[in-house]
């Protein structure tokens, strides 16, 4: 039904094709649709809702706590900052002082989640533009930082580490050592990335030149995180809008003025040395004190809005909380990064060829359920 | 810019905007839906607000009215501003599109088409986005009903 | 005499003595290909393991260690477990091309095995046009690929398929004038006369710059024209999923699969033998042990096909245009250059030769 409609539309040499949603390029179950002039791509059409779980329907029923461990389930790649959003939004409406331990900790997980996330992109863009080597190198450093997740909260994927009111453990004795010898080790193996993939010639002629997003656009199609900073946009909204321990610590925001695909690649790659360096700041000085504040057990939240947002792997997270003075929001709406980002790809895939849309997409970095929600 | 500033700028452009700063920490501004278009051109074009960054597009069933909440911010001032508009028509709702002012505007309207069954006008694609083109009802309006997939506490 | 090499004139005699002349000749020319077959099948196997462990080495894993001894076995287990899956494939398509295919591509490759001269005397066809004969035959093998992808009725196949069209014609040209360049140098396209000439001094050596010029043209176009990485259009599995050979399973995939080892295994050995002497050992160590040759010629061989492992286990793939002009603005011309080079240097009696 749908072919013959496009069908109706084709020029004499266009043809449509299906990529997905079981496609090795589309990490997940994403769809989409291609129309093509031999190799180059002259439409992108994304198909969504392969896994739509409705989190957003399930968060109407659901208290507080409960939400949490549903946000895990989208953005798995950064869940423990999906998590900290929440409990950020909550823990801001009912005013509660958080103590200085669980923000640190916090934006010491986050980072990490961050460089975790980073990995494996950076495996999988490997992988995309055809070096399958990478996706190992990637893995193998990504296998320690679930370690030590898995040392400090029993779960290496998808974490439910924060709850409203700070975190559901202290960390573990060994995390600080951990975290140190991983920083040493990351510090050696960074580099060797480079020199992998980034060095590579046919890396730089696949990358350079292709899928360019102007600044102007990436606005207006609120793309956020690499996406956005590869343009020349300033959107670190860890910058922007500092939460948890984000304004004690002083770092860069990786910005590059080229918006095509190989700027969306080095802005990664800068952003794992930062994140590097941010941990390295706060690592020796966690505060002593108490690492989570009671609640009550039913938490109400006040009559109003609450919108916080964060800095995932992927760009800006927005949680956007009405509540009613009930134990479950009214309505939460999740502005999720990879949505936005999905947006854009029509726009700057239109023009190249196939292997362009692969290698673009890859550096759009999309997570599917993110997108689903 | 500050909210006071916003509110007397915006304020002056139609007379049947109404301001609100309660129980947010945003400035919120509820638009009729017939000046919808026309304001949010001007909250983007306009030197001073020049709101260029739609971070944030929600739908809202409020039990009588359907809604949708516009998160807005400045990349050059850093202001926010959230604008709010409504209809009470259940059956056919329609809204204007803004996904000429920003195009992150044409995904995020067929989600809440999708979900909210709020139409919008000149919107160039307006189809289900995330469920089937068989679908009936729209799930996150609060009188939505289904008896199989829905777990009721 | 080496043993090897009496057992073949034993029955080469014998058959001879037990039947007519005719019937004996196509007897053995039936035993030989039997022998061939069998060899190669083998060896296939044996090189997609190679690939595995190598691959891994690279990817800092393990590789296969479980089947037989070090997973010697792995891929024999894969192979069986291959011809006992269901042949699978898509409704419309066109049965007879789409059944074909296979068998081109398998048959083109075993085909072009044939006249490798192993070692002195171990060669099954010593045909006086020898490279002329192995361009022809690795050039078959487009057409397998090419029907496979048509016929499978699947567009992701078909896009395959062109792209294995486009770029098989373009790197054949330099694959035909990288060799046509070492040709210059021997005045012979029969193998055996080449390795003959190989006798003062390899052809890396004798035609020194040009020469490793072309060498490296002929790498570069023999990676490609087997599809393999940084080549692999054809398959590009993040593009294509599995390009050309996406409807296929169970055997006629493990043809597809072998074949382009094989194809591997040509490229290095033609590389072999125009560039370092095939059987020849290194200054002439091993002369007096004759049998020793084919140590040698694998030995090169194989250290080139791991060569073409290295590449594909480090480099990203190519784009389609990229691969296009790589060919047509650089190494075509290059090659065109280097052939004048090398006739100039021929013609004054340039060579290096002890």
């Amino acid at each position: 039904m749908e072919t013959t409609t496009l069908n109706s539309n084709f020029k004499s040499e266009e043809y449509f094709i299906n990529m997905g949603p079981q496609h090795p390029a589309t990490h997940g179950v994403l769809r989409l649709l291609l129309t093509i002039d031999g190799e180059i791509i002259k439409k992108v059409e994304p198909d969504l809702g392969y896994i739509h779980r409705s989190i957003e329907k399930m968060c109407e029923r659901d208290s507080y706590q409960q939400i949490v461990h549903l946000t895990d389930r989208m953005d798995y790649l950064s869940a423990n900052i999906n998590n900290e959003a929440v409990c950020l939004t909550v823990e801001n409406a009912l005013q509660l002082e958080i103590p200085d331990r669980v923000k640190v900790i916090r934006t010491i997980i986050g980072e990490l989640t961050r460089i975790s996330s980073h990995c494996l992109w950076w495996g999988v863009m490997g992988m995309d533009v055809g070096a399958l080597t990478t996706y190992f190198y990637g893995f193998r450093d990504r296998e320690l930082l679930n370690d030590i997740f898995e040392e400090t909260c029993g779960a290496r994927l998808t974490m439910n580490y924060n709850v409203p009111g700070g975190l559901m453990f202290d960390i573990h004795p060994n995390f600080v050592k951990r975290v140190k010898d991983f920083i040493a080790h990351f510090k050696t193996k960074l580099p060797e990335y480079d020199r992998l993939l980034t060095d590579n010639i046919i890396f730089q002629k696949r990358t350079k030149g292709v899928g360019i997003l102007s600044k102007e656009d990436a606005i207006s199609f609120g793309a956020s995180g690499p996406v956005g900073r590869a343009s020349g946009y300033s959107c670190d909204v860890r910058k922007h809008h500092p939460y948890s321990a984000l304004d004690k610590v002083t770092f860069n925001e990786a910005l590059k003025t080229e918006g095509d695909t190989f700027a969306r690649y080095s802005v990664r790659i800068q952003e794992m040395w930062e994140s590097l360096s941010i941990v390295e700041q706060l690592i020796d000085n966690i505060p002593e004190g108490e690492h989570r504040v009671t609640t009550k057990a039913v938490i109400k939240l006040p009559k109003g809005e609450f919108y916080q947002k964060v800095e995932t792997a992927r760009g800006e997270l927005g949680v956007y909380i009405i509540s009613t003075g009930t134990k479950s929001p009214y309505r939460l709406k999740f502005r999720s990064p990879g949505f936005s980002n999905l947006s854009l790809l029509n726009h700057i895939a239109v023009g190249g060829k196939i292997g362009d849309l692969v290698a673009t997409m890859a550096t759009l970095d999309l997570v599917i359920p993110d997108i689903d929600r | 810019m500050t909210n006071q500033s916003l509110q007397e700028l915006i304020g002056s452009w139609s007379p049947n905007l109404e301001f609100n700063e309660e129980g947010s920490q945003y400035l919120n501004v509820s638009v009729p839906p017939e000046e919808l278009h026309a304001i949010m051109l001007n909250l983007k074009q306009n030197e001073q607000t020049s709101l260029d960054y739609l971070f944030c597009l929600s739908g809202v069933d409020w039990g009588e009215e359907l809604g949708v909440v516009y998160h807005l911010e400045s990349t050059e001032f850093r202001h926010s501003l959230v604008v709010k508009t409504q209809t009470s028509d259940r059956e056919n709702p329609i809204l204007d599109s803004v996904y000429d002012i920003w195009a992150t505007a044409e995904f995020h309207e067929r989600e809440v088409f999708d979900f909210f069954g709020i139409r919008f006008s000149n919107h160039p694609n307006l189809k289900r986005l995330f469920l089937t083109d068989e679908w009936e009802g729209f799930p996150l309006r609060k009188d939505y009903e289904d008896n199989i997939n829905m777990i009721i506490k | 005499m080496n043993s090897a090499l009496s057992i073949t004139k034993n029955i080469h005699d014998w058959l001879y003595e037990i039947m007519p002349e005719g019937v004996a000749n196509i007897v053995e020319m039936v035993l030989i290909a039997l022998v061939y077959l069998g060899i190669f099948a083998i060896a296939g196997l044996f090189l997609v393991l190679l690939e595995r462990r190598v691959a891994a080495w690279f990817q800092l894993r393990i590789g296969p260690n479980r089947v037989g001894f070090k997973g010697l076995l792995q891929t024999m287990a894969d192979a069986i477990k291959l011809l006992s899956k269901e042949l699978t494939g898509t409704e419309k398509a066109d049965k007879l091309l789409y059944n074909l295919a296979p068998y081109f591509v398998i048959i083109s490759s075993l085909m072009a095995l044939s006249v490798f001269p192993f070692t002195r005397e171990f060669q099954a066809f010593d045909i006086n046009i020898g490279i002329f004969f192995l361009i022809a035959i690795s050039s078959i093998g487009v057409i397998g690929i090419l029907l496979g992808g048509w016929s499978s009725n699947n567009k992701f196949a078909m896009i395959g398929a062109m792209r294995s069209g486009v770029q098989t014609i373009s790197y054949e040209l330099s694959i035909g004038l990288s060799l046509l360049t070492m040709v210059i140098i021997t005045g012979s396209l029969q193998l055996s006369e080449i390795v003959e000439v190989q006798k003062s001094g390899w052809l890396i050596v004798q035609g020194h710059i040009p020469a490793v010029i072309a060498f490296m043209i002929y790498m570069i176009a023999g990676t490609a024209e087997t599809n393999r990485a940084p080549f692999d259009m054809v398959e590009a599995e993040s593009e294509l999923g599995a390009g050309f050979h996406t409807e296929y399973s169970g055997m006629k995939f493990a043809y597809f699969f072998l074949a382009e080892f094989i194809n591997m295994f040509i490229i290095a050995a033609i590389a072999t033998t125009v560039f370092f002497g095939a059987w020849l050992s290194p200054f002439g160590i091993t002369e007096s042990i004759p049998v020793l040759g084919v140590f040698w010629f694998l030995l090169k061989t194989l250290i080139l096909v791991f060569l073409m492992m290295w590449f594909r286990w480090t480099f990203p793939r190519l784009r389609v245009d990229q691969l296009l002009t790589l060919e047509w603005k650089y190494l075509l011309p290059i090659n065109l250059v280097n052939i004048v080079i090398m006739a100039l240097l021929v013609w004054h009696n340039l060579t290096i030769s002890f």
